[in-house]
């Protein structure tokens, strides 16, 4: 245990490795360092907010999903009662076209019977005329008698 | 492999004895002179180590601990240059790991406004007190041997007869180093506090200015033995390990002579072995401790009480 100028030439150099760890070493490495932290706390955030707009992409398709869910069966109940109500229209259309033929029929028929009847009337009468004179001999005089006539066909 | 001509005393000795380069009272500079002849062969000793005082040089500490200064700087060096942030290389994740520990080290012990010297303070003291303790694992013989031109110690002729490997296991490395820290702490402190507010410090506290003789003599004491103690701790720790290191090596004695040599040999392998695995923990233990007070009292320094 004997003190010497070794301790001075201890503390000398030292003196220079920290120097030069100072001046060279440490704020190199430490710069690599703090970058590379820097580069992962930057990624794990990016990769969060990548996660989180994952996250809400996904919401968004579901709410996306279900209005169009609901558009759809929205349209498909529309369609539903847009056919029924043709349905309808059609259904009761054709009730109403089939009374309009109905009576239009109804009323040639009747006025056919009518004609009928005036034909056969004045037929009858005709009939009856010829009837009258084969029975009288004589001709009727259609002018005279035509009153007779006529009442007769108006009675018939 | 000590010889057998060598008593254990004289091996012990031998192991404890550094190579020493000095100012002889002559006014000469020379290698010391050990039991009569010069620690390095070929060369004229004309006095022993106690009578040059001194200026002495401890060539074997300085050469080691330079070496591997120079080692730990040039291979930082090279990491911090081709440092990437994207891309890091095994031995880039290595030292950065080291740097981590470090910095977290700093900012645990170091609260005080950011000094950018602390962070390589820090470091170099880690890894450059780690690797100097370190030493103490390379087999006791094997760099004085190598020293020595392959020869044992007590052999005609040799190199460089004294060679100690462990630089912390003399009293100048870590006190060299701790001597750093005292300045800084000293700089620190009247920077931070002025003169009169570290004086203040020093001698009106604990009780108050009337009380300022009975302060001092508590104060002071206290103040300085830490600083000293930080080089005493590593010293003494390493210090012992290489004793404990060098007795163990004595087992190796008569490991060719005799059937006991070999059994004692055997047993010395063994003590060997679990000394060095325990040992492995001083080593790192003591770097860390040494780097973690000179952070806590260098915070301290920049205190206000």
């Amino acid at each position: 245990m004997n003190f010497n100028a070794t301790l001075f030439g201890q503390l000398l150099a030292f003196v220079f490795f920290v120097w030069f760890t100072m001046q060279y070493v440490w704020p190199f490495i430490l710069e690599a360092l703090e970058e590379r932290e820097k580069e992962i706390s930057d990624g794990l955030e990016a990769a969060s907010r990548g996660k989180r707009e994952l996250d809400e992409a996904h919401q968004k398709k579901a709410e996306i999903l279900e209005e169009a869910k609901k558009e759809a069966a929205d349209l498909v109940n529309q369609a539903n009662a847009r056919a029924n109500q043709l349905v309808e229209d059609a259904k009761s259309n054709a009730h109403e076209e089939a009374e309009r033929i109905k009576v239009s029929a109804q009323s040639d028929l009747e006025q056919a019977a009518k004609r009928t009847k005036e034909e056969l009337r004045s037929e009858v009468a005709a009939l009856a005329v010829a009837g009258a004179e084969k029975i009288l001999g004589s001709e009727i005089d259609r002018d005279k008698n035509s009153e007779i006539i006529e009442q007769i066909a108006q009675e018939l | 492999m000590a010889s057998k001509e060598l008593n254990s005393t004289d091996y012990i000795e031998h192991h404890l004895t550094n190579l020493t380069y000095g100012k002889c009272p002559d006014g000469t500079w020379s290698f010391a002179e050990v039991h009569g002849k010069s620690q390095v062969a070929g060369t004229e000793a004309s006095c022993n180590i106690s009578e040059m005082g001194f200026w002495a040089f401890q060539v074997d500490t300085l050469f080691m601990s330079i070496l591997l200064g120079m080692g730990m700087i040039f291979f930082m060096r090279r990491v911090a240059k081709n440092a990437s942030s994207s891309k890091p290389g095994r031995v880039q994740n290595a030292v950065e790991y080291l740097v981590t520990l470090v910095r977290d080290q700093v900012q645990d012990n170091f609260t005080a406004d950011k000094n950018p010297l602390m962070g390589p303070l820090a470091l170099t003291i880690f890894v450059w007190v780690f690797l100097m303790n370190l030493m103490d694992l390379i087999p006791i013989d094997l760099v004085p041997w190598i020293a020595n031109g392959f020869a044992a110690p007590n052999a005609e002729g040799g190199a460089i007869h004294y060679f100690k490997v462990l630089p912390v296991a003399d009293i100048n490395a870590p006190m060299g180093m701790a001597l750093g820290v005292l300045i800084l702490i000293h700089y620190y402190s009247i920077k931070n506090k002025g003169l009169g507010g570290f004086l203040a410090e020093l001698t009106f506290q604990p009780y108050g200015k009337w009380m300022a003789p009975i302060n001092v003599i508590f104060e002071i004491p206290g103040f300085y033995a830490k600083q000293l103690a930080l080089g005493l701790r590593l010293y003494g720790n390493l210090f012992a390990g290489e004793m404990i290191f060098i007795l163990i090596a004595l087992f190796f004695g008569g490991f060719f002579s005799s059937f006991t040599g070999v059994l004692s040999g055997i047993a010395g392998l063994a003590l060997n072995f679990i000394w060095a695995v325990f040992h492995i923990l001083v080593v790192i233990l003591q770097a860390f401790l040494f780097m973690v007070l000179t952070l806590v009292y260098l915070q301290q320094a920049h205190e206000h009480h």
